[in-house]
């Protein structure tokens, strides 16, 4: 617990004078503090706050259902488009940023795993990560989150496709520094 | 949003009834995440909403507003090629982006780049690929990104 205050020391700072701000701006009634409040902060809030614990609660749940080593026998050089699914829902259920994903690249080539797949992790990990599209939903909405999600699938399916076969010019491999 | 809801608490459920160990260990795991990560998404929220009362429209549009036309494309696919922005506040932002009238083909450039295309990270992923395919892979993604915005517009 006294980790957690320490480790979020700005993040509370934050918060408790963003609160006495605002209760100060609604008890003097100054209306830009109370714009700040109406207009952006609470509006967001009132979106996220039942949809993120049930979002996370998934998360943890793919987290414990999933079994990584079951999916990696799957997706070798040899695994079509079986291989391609398995490996899209296998990023789907990840958490964490870009420069988080190469390592796991990296445990995904020991395995035997396809430059393509590989790709295709890397690429649907950033942009259809299940955290991610619920915080999308949330902010920007149904419509936009699965037409972007639609058009980015195909891409990032070509654009691995592609990177595979200008890899396999030239003898590749991926480290681990 | 509902939708959504639904889906999640169906899932949970089915979950439920195949393993309960397995289930509560998962919600527990989740619900801790969220706790961990509660902090920052509010006090983010909070200086977003500051953040973007204080900037004026005008700037915000004449970059990535429709008077930019083409170039709002390009000035959101540069924006998201060297930010380093987590999901969780790249998405608060651009939900107020669009509050102030920045259109959503727009804002799927800027977060496509933001996730696929990392100049700032380019350093380590050519630890990991070499520099003949990050720079690639970046690359595809700069115009694939812009190319993805145009196919949103073309339907939102």
């Amino acid at each position: 617990m006294k980790e957690f205050i320490i480790k979020n020391k700005v993040n509370f700072a934050v918060i408790i004078s963003f609160t006495v701000f605002i209760i100060v701006s609604f008890s003097i009634n100054f209306e830009s503090g109370k714009t700040i409040y109406n207009k952006y902060f609470f509006s967001f809030l009132k979106e996220m706050i039942l949809l993120l614990p049930i979002m996370f609660i998934l998360i943890g749940l793919g987290d414990v259902w999933i079994n990584r080593e079951k999916v990696e026998k799957h997706i070798g050089a040899d695994s079509g488009i079986k291989g391609i699914i398995l490996v899209i829902l296998l990023s789907m259920a990840q958490v964490g940023p870009l420069y988080g994903a190469f390592p796991v690249t990296y445990l995904l080539w020991k395995k035997g795993a396809s430059i393509r797949n590989i790709f295709i992790y890397i690429g649907a990990f950033c942009t259809i990560k299940i955290p991610m599209l619920t915080f999308e939903i949330g902010f920007l909405g149904w419509r936009f989150s699965l037409l972007r999600m639609l058009f980015s699938i195909p891409f990032i399916i070509l654009i691995s496709l592609l990177i595979e076969k200008i890899a396999k010019n030239k003898p590749f491999e991926i480290k681990n520094p | 949003m509902k939708l959504l809801l639904i889906l999640a608490i169906i899932s949970i459920l089915i979950s439920f009834i195949s393993n309960r160990e397995k289930t509560m260990l998962g919600i527990k795991k989740g619900l801790i995440m969220f706790l961990r990560i509660l902090p920052a998404i509010i006090s983010v929220l909070m200086l977003v909403s500051v953040v973007l009362f204080l900037i004026p429209n005008e700037i915000i549009l004449e970059y990535l507003g429709e008077k930019a036309g083409v170039l709002s494309y390009v000035f959101a696919a540069m924006a998201g090629s060297v930010s380093l922005i987590p999901g969780f506040i790249a998405y608060p932002m651009s939900g107020m982006l669009v509050n102030s009238g920045v259109s959503y083909p727009v804002i799927a450039v800027f977060i496509t780049t933001l996730m696929m295309v990392g100049l700032l990270t380019l350093p380590i992923e050519i630890k990991y690929f070499g520099k003949r395919i990050s720079i690639l892979r970046n690359l595809l993604y700069f115009f694939g990104a812009i190319i993805i915005g145009v196919l949103v517009g073309l339907f939102y």
